[in-house]
C-alpha cells in the first residue's frame, strides 16, 4: 500500500527519529506502531533509571504523525499542531517503550489522533496522548 | 536579591558576590548534568539571579522534517519539559539553598533532590522551529505540596514570537522522602 511506504518514507527520514533509535512495528490504514529501545541516554530519573518523559514524547508525536500520513485522506507530510499527554506511570527501566497511534478523524485541513505508550505491561499504560495535526492542501 | 553586592550574613558575616554566584551555579550544574536525557538533547541552562533561561543548541539530530528543515515537535516538547522540570525544582530547591537549608556542597556531591513527575503536559506548537537555537523560561504559576502547575514559552531569534508553548501539571517531591 502507498499510504505505508509514504509513512515509513516520512519517518525513517526524520533525524531525530533515527538519534532515538525508533522503530516502525506496524502501519495500517490511519494506524501506526513504533517503538524504542531502552536507552541509558535516555534516562530523566538518575536514581531510578527511569526514562524521561520528553523521549517518550518524541515517540508519540511520531507516532501519531505517521498515522496521519498513513491515513486514506492525508496528501502528504504533516505538523504537530497541539499534543496533550498523560503520563499514567513510569515506564520501566530496561524495557522498550512502544506505542500505537489512530487517526481517527480528518478534516480538509485537521487530523485528530489518539495513541498510548506502554512498556511489557500493555494492560497498564505508561502514557496516552490525544494530538491534532495538520493535513496538507492537496 | 542582587548578586552585585554583599549579600545578607547567612551565619554573621557578609559573603562575597563571587561565593554566592559559585555556589548557585554550582547546585543548578549538579541539578541539570545529573540527568541523562538533558545532556543527550545538549540542553544548558543561562542563570540571572533566580531566573533560568534553557538553551537548546542547534543540532541535526534534532531535525524532525529534514525537506523544510525545522525541529522536530517531540524535541520541543522534550525541550519545554525538561524546562518546566528544571524551572519547577530550582523554584524550589532556590529557597532551600537561600535559606541554608541545603547545602549546595551535598548537591555537587551527589545528593540531589528527587524531581517533579510530570502528570500532563500539553503543548502549543506555534510556528515551526528553525534549525537554530532554541531558548525557553518556565513560569510557576502555582506551586503547593503535592501539585505544581507550570507554563513554558520558547522562542528562537525573537523573543515577542514564540515558536511553541506548554502548559503542564507535575506531582511535587515528598519532602520527607
Amino acid at each position: 500500500m502507498d499510504k505505508e511506504k509514504l509513512a515509513r518514507q516520512f519517518t525513517e527520514a526524520i533525524p531525530h527519529a533515527r538519534a532515538l533509535a525508533m522503530r516502525i512495528d506496524h502501519l495500517g490504514e490511519g494506524v501506526a506502531e513504533m517503538s524504542m529501545p531502552y536507552d541509558a541516554r535516555f534516562i530523566g530519573d538518575p536514581e531510578t533509571g527511569v526514562i524521561h518523559g520528553g523521549a517518550v514524547s518524541a515517540l508519540l508525536d511520531t507516532c501519531c504523525g505517521a498515522s496521519v500520513v498513513c491515513h486514506p485522506a492525508s496528501k502528504g507530510g504533516t505538523a504537530t499542531i497541539g499534543l496533550r499527554i498523560d503520563y499514567m506511570r513510569a515506564a520501566t527501566p530496561g524495557q522498550a517503550i512502544r506505542t500505537r497511534a489512530e487517526c481517527y478523524h480528518v478534516t480538509r485541513s485537521v487530523a485528530f489522533v489518539r495513541a498510548t505508550a506502554m512498556d511489557d505491561d500493555a494492560d497498564r499504560p505508561v502514557a496516552t496522548a490525544t494530538g491534532t495535526f495538520t493535513v496538507e492542501a492537496g | 536579591m542582587s548578586e552585585g553586592s554583599f549579600v545578607k550574613p547567612r551565619g554573621g558575616r557578609p559573603e562575597p558576590v563571587q561565593v554566592i554566584k559559585q555556589r548557585r551555579d554550582a547546585a543548578l550544574g549538579a541539578l541539570v548534568h545529573g540527568v541523562p536525557y538533558i545532556q543527550f538533547l545538549g540542553i544548558e541552562f543561562d542563570r540571572r539571579g533566580d531566573e533560568l533561561t534553557a538553551v537548546l543548541p542547534f543540532d541535526d539530530k534534532l531535525i524532525g522534517n529534514p525537506l523544510l528543515p525545522a525541529l522536530h515537535g517531540g524535541v520541543t516538547a522534550a525541550f519545554l519539559e525538561v524546562t518546566a522540570i528544571i524551572g519547577l525544582s530550582w523554584a524550589s530547591l532556590w529557597e532551600e539553598i537561600e535559606s541554608g537549608r541545603i547545602d549546595a556542597q551535598t548537591l555537587v556531591a551527589g545528593n540531589l533532590p528527587r524531581l517533579p513527575k510530570t502528570i500532563d503536559f500539553t503543548v502549543d506548537y506555534l510556528r515551526t522551529g528553525l534549525p537554530r537555537d532554541a531558548y525557553a523560561r518556565a513560569k510557576v504559576n502555582r506551586s503547593g505540596r503535592r501539585y505544581a502547575s507550570v507554563h513554558v514559552e520558547a522562542w528562537q531569534d525573537n523573543r515577542a514570537r514564540a515558536f511553541a508553548q506548554a502548559t503542564g501539571h507535575f506531582l511535587m517531591p515528598r519532602m520527607d522522602g
